[in-house]
């Protein structure tokens, strides 16, 4: 079954693509910025919709894999002046790798002991880029070149925009895929009843690990894209908070659903915004601490909200939408 | 010698409060199987109550202490209500995100009331001193954490043995459904467990507040506590007990010796709790004390 399956289907991707894509003709610096970060969150927490959504390997530490493929593209980059297409696939294949030795544990455990264990991954990566001073600069971090591609420099905020657009949406047309093929089936069996899926015939070693190395595959490409946005790498880019953040993503969108990610990510970064926009405002009216309370506040009711009143999230109430278009007028 | 009773002796102070903060999560989750993120924002918050109360508006210790246990039990009655309650039945994963959310919310709250930055300790709390023995001297701050700590565990242990609530609790514990079925709420039982949940974590704040002063990142004494909560096995009281015990020694001894040959000035302090969960989770899921449980489908 394809994925696009009406002219109308094709026409609104077509409209959609252009609109991303000719973003920078319109748009200010500002904009471009925050749509560039959202499409490398979009990578990241599709990754983590892969692991936790259809594989059910709930992972919070999402970001400190991300610190493993960033650093790793980090030093090929500046260390051993690979080029930039060498190195973000390199920077996925450590995070994947990486993802492997702290997936281990969940052929034992699962729901919180496997939260645990990847909260210990998260603190324990970051701890050792920090130790490694000698590669990795420690905790002052280390400058990273500007990417080149075939010799056309990626200087200005636009042409990294589309970069990364690109790649967001090879991401996104990988990820829809690849949970129709047979090892996202094994994915959901083992997320529905993991046992009963060892029963019929799920090899769980093989999928649980395969689960954790395409989720942190995309946690690492995620984080090589973000050092290269800013030519800088940093342990403070990858902070826990984050990891926490990429969960609430996904309960926002919706967990196992890929357009529910998108959805997620640019809801919650809307919102980022927002506060952002309004916290000084506020923080002027009322106590200056407001300001940088505002966006923890504020995520983490609209994530309480819909833990209460819209479990499935975001893509939930999309299909909703769908269908009533679909049956109109016999919609209820 | 010296220097290792020294790091012993500290680290049972610490070890005692870590206790105390993995108990809390571990009455949670008996009575109603949900796992508290959160916990670590309860202390943070202790301990900025105890930095308001102490230094701030001058009370004595006895009164700030009441003063941070009332606003602890209204805080547990207004998570379970509002948060809680609507999941009941609900997935597993839905209420670690609940817990999770309500992390980051009271993180805010702090921010916005206190600023999160760091307020030292400047005393408030009484004082006993001790002769140093044999070159290792005990800080009165710790010997008040250790005395503090040890009462709230006596007292929660008698409340578990000795009255009708604990027993209700108990039973919740093995089976809800026979409890609702003998006519106990369950809910009273769920909001109790959050109350004194909220009550320790808040008490053990005002104990770190007074070990190391306050800021925003105690939290992440949370996230540490867990590790001592996989030791003691997630069901186990007392397991809590001796592992917080364990791991506040061992975090003091390991970094006194290993920190000097690592690069970086060690940090191991910060980092060694998450080890130990590692290795206990692939070794000894269920750790020293907890119940393995037998899965059928």
């Amino acid at each position: 079954m394809a994925i696009f399956r009406t002219k109308t289907q094709w026409l609104l991707l077509l409209l959609l693509l252009v609109f991303v894509f000719t973003m920078p003709l319109y748009s200010s610096d500002k904009t471009i910025t925050t749509v560039t970060i959202i499409g490398i969150t979009i990578i990241s927490v599709l990754g983590l919709n892969i692991l936790t959504g259809y594989c059910g390997q709930i992972s919070m530490g999402h970001a400190g894999f991300m610190a493993v493929g960033g650093y790793t593209a980090a030093v090929l980059m500046a260390k051993l002046h690979l080029p930039f297409l060498v190195s973000v696939p390199a920077a996925g294949l450590g995070a994947g790798i990486v993802g492997i030795i702290f997936g281990l544990p969940s052929l034992k455990i699962k729901g919180f002991y496997l939260i645990m264990s990847t909260i210990a991954a998260q603190f324990i990566v970051i701890w050792l880029i920090i130790q490694m001073r000698g590669v990795t600069g420690g905790a002052d971090g280390m400058s990273v070149p500007r990417p080149e591609i075939f010799g056309l420099a990626i200087t200005s905020k636009a042409s990294y925009f589309i970069l990364v657009m690109i790649l967001t949406c090879l991401a996104t047309y990988l990820a829809k895929n690849i949970v129709r093929t047979r090892v996202g089936r094994a994915f959901i069996a083992i997320r529905d009843n993991d046992l009963a899926a060892e029963v019929m015939g799920v090899n769980l070693l093989y999928y649980k690990l395969t689960a954790f190395f395409i989720g942190c595959v995309y946690a690492g490409v995620a984080g090589s894209l973000m050092v290269n946005y800013i030519h800088f790498a940093n342990t403070e880019q990858f902070p826990f908070i984050n990891s926490v953040w990429y969960l609430g993503m996904l309960i926002v969108g919706g967990m196992g659903s890929t357009v529910g990610v998108i959805f997620g990510v640019v809801a919650i970064k809307l919102l980022e915004q927002l506060a952002t926009t309004i916290g000084p405002v506020l923080a002027n009216i009322f106590v200056p601490q407001v300001a940088a309370s505002l966006a923890l506040i504020l995520d983490g009711l609209v994530i309480i909200l819909f833990l209460i009143f819209e479990p499935r999230g975001l893509a939930h109430r999309w299909e909703m939408i769908k269908a009533y278009y679909r049956r109109w007028p016999f919609s209820q | 010698m010296t220097f290792f009773l020294q790091l012993v002796v500290s680290g049972v102070g610490l070890g005692m409060i870590y206790a105390l903060i993995a108990l809390g999560f571990v009455i949670i989750l008996k009575c109603s199987k949900a796992f508290n993120i959160a916990q670590g924002q309860f202390v943070m918050l202790g301990g900025y109550l105890g930095f308001t109360f102490l230094l701030n508006f001058h009370l004595p210790a006895w009164i700030s202490l009441l003063a941070a246990i009332a606003i602890g039990v209204v805080l547990g009655l207004a998570i379970e209500r509002l948060a809680l309650r609507p999941l009941v039945g609900q997935s597993v994963l839905s209420v670690i995100m609940m817990t999770i959310a309500l992390s980051t919310v009271l993180e805010g709250v702090g921010v916005l009331i206190w600023g999160g930055i760091y307020e030292p300790y400047k005393g408030g709390l009484p004082t006993f001193s001790l002769p140093p023995v044999g070159g290792v001297s005990i800080s009165p701050e710790t010997l008040d954490g250790i005395i503090l700590s040890a009462i709230v565990v006596i007292a929660l242990m008698g409340i578990f043995r000795y009255t009708k609530i604990g027993l209700a609790m108990r039973a919740t514990a093995e089976d809800e459904k026979v409890v609702q079925s003998v006519g106990i709420k369950v809910t009273t039982v769920y909001a109790i467990s959050w109350v004194i949940a909220c009550v320790v974590g808040v008490v053990s704040g005002m104990l770190l507040y007074s070990i190391s002063g306050v800021q925003q990142t105690m939290s992440d004494i949370g996230l540490k506590a867990f590790a001592v909560v996989l030791l003691g096995g997630v069901d186990s009281i007392g397991g809590a007990i001796i592992a917080g015990i364990i791991l506040g020694i061992l975090e003091n001894v390991a970094p006194g010796y290993l920190d000097p040959l690592l690069p970086s000035g060690g940090g191991l302090a910060n980092v060694f709790p998450f080890i130990v969960m590692i290795v206990v989770l692939i070794f000894k899921p269920h750790g020293l004390f907890g119940t393995a449980r037998i899965e059928r489908i």
